[in-house]
C-alpha cells in the first residue's frame, strides 16, 4: 500500500471531495446574489470559511446591507478560533507553520485530525483536509461561478448526505463509554435547541461554550474523571 | 473598487484575524490538565453539534429530510466496521436513494 494513504489521508481526502464539490454552489449562488466574480474567488481564497461565506452572499441576496453581510460572516467565522486552539495544542505546530495553517482551520480540517489517535495521523489528517478542501473549493466556486445556477443544488448529488457521514464518522470512534456518549447527545441537543433562535453557525460556538463550562465544572467537582478511561486518551500525550 | 468590494476584504481580514486568535493562545495554558479535559469534551461537543448542524439544519429551520436517512445509513455501516469511505458513500447515496424514490425531500 501506498505509505500516504494512511487512514488519516484517506478521510482527508474523502471529505475534501465531498466539501469542495459545494464549492459549485458556492460560486453560482454568489453570482446569482449580485457579487462579481472577482468577489466571488476573494470570498473563497481568502475568507475560506464556508459557513461565513454563504452568510456573506446570503445576507446580499436577501438586500441586506454589505455591513451586515460583514457581521453575519464574521460571527460565524469566531468559532474556528476554537478549532485554532485545539489545532494549536495537539499539532504543536512551529511559530512558522502558524499562518498558513491559520488559513485552512476550518470545520473539515480540525474535525479529521481531532478524529485521529495518533500526532502524526492528527498532522496528515489536518493538512490534507485543509489543503485538499482549499484546492477543491476555490476550484470548484470558479467552475460554478462561470456555469452559474444551471448546474442546481448539490443536494440532488447527495452530497449534503454525504457530509452528515462524514461527522457521524468522525464521531463514532469517540463514542465507546457512557460519558463521551451523553456530552455528544447534550450537545445535539443544545445545538438543535439553538438553531431557530440564533444566526447560522452560532449553534456550534454556543455548544462549544457549554461543553467547555461543563468540563471545567465536572474536572473541579471530580478529578478523578480525567485520570482514565477514553475521554483522556484522545489527547494522545 | 466598489463598496462591496470593500467589504469583502473587510470581511475576509476578519475572518483570518479570527482563525489566528486561537493559535496565539499561550501553550502553557492549552497544556494544563484542565485544559486537555476541556479540550477531548469539547471535542466529542463539536462533533456532534457539527452532525446535528448537517443533519437536521437548513438555515434557521430544523427540518427533517433525506439527510436523516444518510445519518442512518452511515450509522449501520459504521457498526459493520465499514471503512472511512463506505461509510461516506453509503451516507451520500441513501439521500440520492431516498430523493429518487420519493420518500424523502
Amino acid at each position: 500500500m501506498n505509505k500516504w494513504l494512511t487512514p488519516a489521508t484517506k478521510m482527508g481526502l474523502s471529505i475534501a471531495v465531498a466539501t469542495g464539490l459545494y464549492g459549485i454552489s458556492f460560486g453560482a449562488l454568489s453570482i446569482a446574489a449580485g457579487l462579481n466574480l472577482w468577489q466571488t474567488l476573494a470570498l473563497s481564497a481568502l475568507m475560506f470559511t464556508g459557513g461565513s461565506q454563504f452568510a456573506f452572499i446570503g445576507v446580499i441576496s436577501g438586500g441586506g446591507a454589505a455591513s451586515a453581510a460583514f457581521s453575519a460572516a464574521s460571527l460565524l467565522g469566531i468559532r474556528n478560533a476554537v478549532y485554532g486552539m485545539q489545532i494549536k495544542q495537539s499539532l504543536r505546530p512551529r511559530a512558522a507553520q502558524v499562518p498558513g495553517m491559520a488559513q485552512i482551520t476550518i470545520d473539515e480540517s480540525t474535525a479529521v485530525s481531532l478524529g485521529q489517535a495518533e500526532i502524526g495521523e492528527k498532522r496528515r489528517g489536518f493538512f490534507t483536509a485543509g489543503i485538499g478542501v482549499y484546492l477543491l473549493w476555490n476550484l470548484f466556486t470558479l467552475v460554478g461561478a462561470l456555469l452559474g445556477e444551471k448546474m442546481g443544488d448539490p443536494a440532488a448529488w447527495g452530497l449534503d448526505g454525504a457530509a452528515v457521514a462524514a461527522f457521524i464518522g468522525l464521531l463514532w470512534p469517540r463514542l465507546k463509554s457512557m460519558q463521551p456518549i451523553l456530552i455528544a447527545l447534550a450537545a445535539a441537543i443544545v445545538t438543535a435547541l439553538a438553531v431557530p433562535v440564533v444566526a447560522p453557525g452560532l449553534p456550534i460556538l454556543l455548544t462549544a461554550i457549554c461543553a467547555a463550562v461543563y468540563a471545567v465544572l465536572s474536572a473541579r467537582q471530580k478529578p478523578a474523571a480525567t485520570q482514565h478511561g477514553d475521554l483522556d486518551r484522545v489527547d494522545g500525550e | 473598487m466598489s463598496e462591496l468590494s470593500w467589504w469583502v476584504l473587510a470581511s475576509c481580514l476578519t475572518a483570518y484575524a479570527i482563525k489566528l486568535c486561537g493559535y496565539f493562545v499561550p501553550r502553557k495554558v492549552l497544556d494544563s490538565p484542565m485544559m486537555s479535559h476541556v479540550a477531548s469534551t469539547l471535542t466529542v461537543a463539536l462533533l456532534a453539534s457539527l452532525v446535528t448542524v448537517n443533519a437536521f439544519t437548513s438555515g434557521q429551520e430544523l427540518k427533517i429530510d433525506a439527510r436523516i436517512g444518510a445519518l442512518a445509513a452511515a450509522i449501520i455501516a459504521l457498526i459493520f466496521k465499514a471503512p472511512y469511505l463506505v461509510v461516506v458513500l453509503a451516507g451520500a447515496l441513501a439521500a440520492v436513494l431516498l430523493r429518487a424514490t420519493g420518500l424523502a425531500a
